[in-house]
């Protein structure tokens, strides 16, 4: 095999080992040529890592505060099943929030930003983590003036939901942020987080696939292909158990 | 630091199903090739290993093994009285990246245009009058026939191990098929898919109907194959990560695991990764293509000469390509004149959801294709004097997953948040199945690409710009289609059944689908057509375009399958009639 430049001495996984880059890793960047036969290198795969829910990576102590007290409306507890607190989506939204996805990395964010119709899509300049930062911001200013000096996570749980219909109606705007658009990523971050693999913080135990019936990251149905309509029991699998 | 490499036979844009399906032809012909490709290398045991490739949020969310739009995107309206801006996240549609590109995330449904497709304009003027189509309607004639390429979908077939059930062979209509396809010269080489409970309760409700249910074309395999390279891929264990992943089973088609294993072999073959083409270059007269400029992943520009320069990426790709090397008059639709960018056209996509109280789906026993389909709807299968549109759509119930942070079905009113969101999330998981139509596409004056005046690429290159709208004819059918879904699915009795034709306008944002076609079509006219029947452009004779960018416009199947053929058939073009006499294969 010919090669121009070779791959770097570290690999792929040791890359992101050091660089926690999580998911959305882009690949090695060397320019490579290859002839003669298939290129392949040992160790080049570039797993995921499992993320470190025993700290924050992104949030203050105040905004994950905030934050399990939002998820936690947006997916309550039930008796059957963890609500998105305890689910660990607080803990996911870190995750992604300290990485790639958090900086917008991939997306085009070249100027000039100017508004569009619904039809041409999102041209917020703001990257996730810049309108989580600045929306908790002014989330927890509009929780002290209008409760008594009180933060989101000790209000009353009919206030909390009260809070956030206005939001997502568009009702109750936030100083300095649209606060509908932080509605709408805080929701669809947190169904993230509920029902992806748990490798990345979120759907703890598997609550979220279990609730459904999801069997998670099994790799063959073969043999229940056609067994029609019969519930399967299956106990979800994680990555995380394969790695 | 860069400069000018040594001359090869063949440069190739893009090492995607097209880059991948041409280089082996070519270098087995003798031909030394070179395939620049600007995404990364990828393989099974290293990208996409069935330890982690099942990682929806990874590769279904944050669209890992996807073109990133900050290396390049497109800009977007709906009509020239609007600015066009950036597609900053792709929704809409998701285009590949790396070896492989958009075969490595396909479904893997096959089809065969109908013979009607391919002589659109002719086929309908015939039948219902010069007046029948609305006059801002561009279709056209592709200037090949089914027939013409018959021999090639065996060949695509039989490269990828496709599993299926003739409908027709050789014209003898086969039970069990499609009636309404071309006849085929061969049975697939695998046999159907086994179906889980929805596409059999489809089947069975669309037989009562009257109507003609087979299964769907599948390169997800239904058995081991070994393909006519010596190739061999894997039974398909229906693990439900198709569309937006690599297949760790080695069971789905793609150039890694049909081509690239033997083409990897062969000394006259070389790809270049992380490297990509900037200009097609050639000479003062522009008549002639002298090579490509490529960067690669320092920044450093080489050029590269070759006698032969064929145009493999994924479809914007190559329009915005010949844009930006100026092959071909830009097309202007104030004028109408001009072709390249002419024709964008896309797949007007609707369907169903069906509730049952009663009903087990297990939706996540899944596969891109695995499902059952009529085709009695699409094209011209069916009279459309009295209906006042023209095309139709694929209906199908095709079960690809259940993968739950995009698939969690719930009926409208519900609550997006809170626990009636959750318990309805709970309760209607399992018990739902779908009913969808892949309509066709009309191309039509206003709908086109070009280049954008304000946006660039980090190369400070200009974006490529889509304007496009639903054309009424569009809707129309959609409607009409739905509409035939809606019947069927009342006859199954669910609880509930929520329709959802397609409506304007067209937004770049929710997931339709990734068959983008035109920009560069085919056809035997240069007024109409970038390229002639053999793919060969007008213009600049060593220059060639593969992929669905030569489509004049867009039928009501997945496009694959007749990518794949017409990549077989401009090889042998260049095989057979080209190398003899290198120039232009049509005069026009």
């Amino acid at each position: 095999m010919k090669k121009d430049s070779g791959r770097p001495g570290q690999s792929r996984r040791q890359v992101l080992v050091a660089g926690a880059a999580l998911a959305a890793s882009v690949s090695s960047v060397r320019a490579e040529t290859f002839s003669g036969k298939l290129p392949w290198t040992p160790g080049a795969t570039s797993a995921p890592q499992p993320i470190d829910t025993s700290t924050w990576h992104f949030f203050t102590a105040d905004e994950a505060a905030s934050v399990q007290a939002l998820v936690d409306r947006l997916i309550p507890p039930d008796p059957e099943t963890a609500g998105g607190k305890d689910s660990g989506c607080a803990a996911f939204i870190d995750g992604q929030l300290a990485g790639p996805y958090g900086s917008a990395k991939g997306l085009y964010m070249e100027g000039p930003f100017q508004a569009g119709t619904p039809q041409q899509g999102p041209q917020d300049p703001a990257t996730p983590a810049e309108l989580y930062r600045a929306a908790l911001k002014s989330l927890d200013d509009y929780c002290h003036a209008n409760f008594d000096g009180k933060a989101f996570a000790e209000l009353e749980v009919a206030d909390q939901d009260a809070l956030l219909a206005g939001f997502d109606g568009g009702a109750i705007a936030l100083d300095g942020v649209d606060a509908k658009l932080f509605f709408e990523l805080l929701l669809q971050n947190t169904m993230e987080g509920f029902f992806s693999d748990p490798l990345y913080g979120g759907n703890r135990d598997m609550a979220g696939w279990k609730m459904i019936g999801f069997p998670g990251s099994r790799y063959d149905y073969r043999e229940y292909v056609e067994q029609h309509n019969r519930m399967l029991d299956l106990p979800p699998v994680s990555i995380r158990s394969k790695l | 630091m860069g400069g000018t490499l040594p001359s090869t036979d063949v440069v190739i844009i893009g090492l995607g199903w097209t880059g991948a399906i041409l280089a082996e032809q070519l270098t087995k012909a003798g031909l030394n090739v070179i395939a620049i490709e600007r995404g990364p290398w990828r393989d099974t045991s290293t990208d996409f290993p069935t330890t982690y490739a099942q990682d929806e949020l990874r590769y279904g969310i944050r669209l890992d093994l996807f073109q990133r739009p900050a290396q390049d995107t497109l800009t977007f309206r709906n009509n020239v009285n609007q600015t066009a801006l950036p597609i900053r996240q792709f929704g809409s549609f998701i285009p590949g990246n790396g070896v492989g590109g958009a075969g490595v995330h396909w479904n893997g449904q096959v089809w065969r245009f109908l013979p009607s497709d391919f002589t659109a304009r002719s086929h309908i003027e015939q039948r219902y009058g010069k007046s029948f189509l609305a006059p801002d309607v561009t279709i056209q004639d592709w200037g090949v026939t089914y027939d013409d390429l018959e021999p090639y979908y065996d060949k695509f077939d039989k490269l990828c191990g496709i599993s299926g059930k003739a409908g027709n062979l050789k014209g003898q209509i086969q039970s069990g098929g499609n009636p309404f396809e071309g006849p085929r010269s061969n049975e697939f080489p695998t046999p159907p898919m086994r179906q889980t409970y929805a596409p059999t309760l489809f089947a069975q409700a669309a037989s009562a109907m009257g109507y003609h249910p087979f299964p769907q074309p599948s390169a997800n395999i239904s058995q081991a194959y070994t393909n006519t390279l010596g190739v061999r891929m894997g039974p398909c264990s229906y693990c439900g990560f198709c569309e937006r992943f690599g297949c760790g089973n080695y069971s789905k088609a793609s150039a890694q695991t049909t081509v690239l294993p033997a083409l990897f072999r062969r000394t006259n073959f070389t790809a270049r990764t992380n490297s990509e083409v900037l200009k097609i270059e050639l000479t003062g007269d522009g008549k002639r293509a002298t090579g490509v400029t490529y960067a690669d992943a320092n920044g450093e520009v080489w050029e590269q000469p070759a006698e032969l320069v064929l145009v493999c990426s994924f479809s914007f790709n190559c329009v915005r390509m010949l844009l930006l090397s100026n092959i071909g008059q830009p097309y202007d639709p104030a004028s109408g004149t001009g072709v390249v960018g002419r024709n964008y056209a896309y797949q007007t996509t609707s369907g169903a959801n069906l509730f049952f109280d009663d009903k087990v789906f297990n939706p996540f026993i899944g596969a891109g294709a695995l499902g059952m389909v009529i085709d009695d709807f699409n094209g011209d299968n069916f009279d459309h004097g009295k209906l006042g549109f023209g095309g139709g759509a694929s209906i199908s119930t095709i079960i690809t997953n259940g993968r739950p942070i995009l698939y969690r079905p719930v009926p409208p009113g519900t609550p997006r948040w809170g626990a009636a969101w959750k318990s309805a999330t709970r309760d209607n998981y399992q018990r739902v199945m779908p009913i969808a139509a892949q309509g066709s596409s009309y191309s039509q004056r206003g709908a086109y690409l070009d280049l954008d005046p304000t946006y660039k690429d980090p190369r400070g290159r200009p974006l490529l710009r889509m304007t496009f709208d639903f054309h009424p004819n569009d809707i129309k059918m959609s409607a009409y289609v739905t509409d035939r879904i809606g019947e069927i699915a009342q006859s199954l009795n669910p609880r509930q059944v929520v329709s959802a034709p397609r409506t304007g306008p067209y937004s770049v944002v929710p997931y339709q689908s990734t068959h983008n076609t035109g920009g560069a079509a085919m056809g035997v006219d240069p007024k109409t057509s970038v390229v002639n029947r053999y793919l060969q452009s007008w213009d600049v004779s060593n220059v060639f375009v593969l992929g669905a960018s030569v489509f004049p416009q867009n039928a009501g199947y997945n496009p694959t399958g007749t990518v794949g053929a017409l990549a077989f058939w401009a090889a042998d073009a260049i095989v057979n009639q080209y190398l003899k006499n290198p120039g232009p294969l049509m005069h026009a």
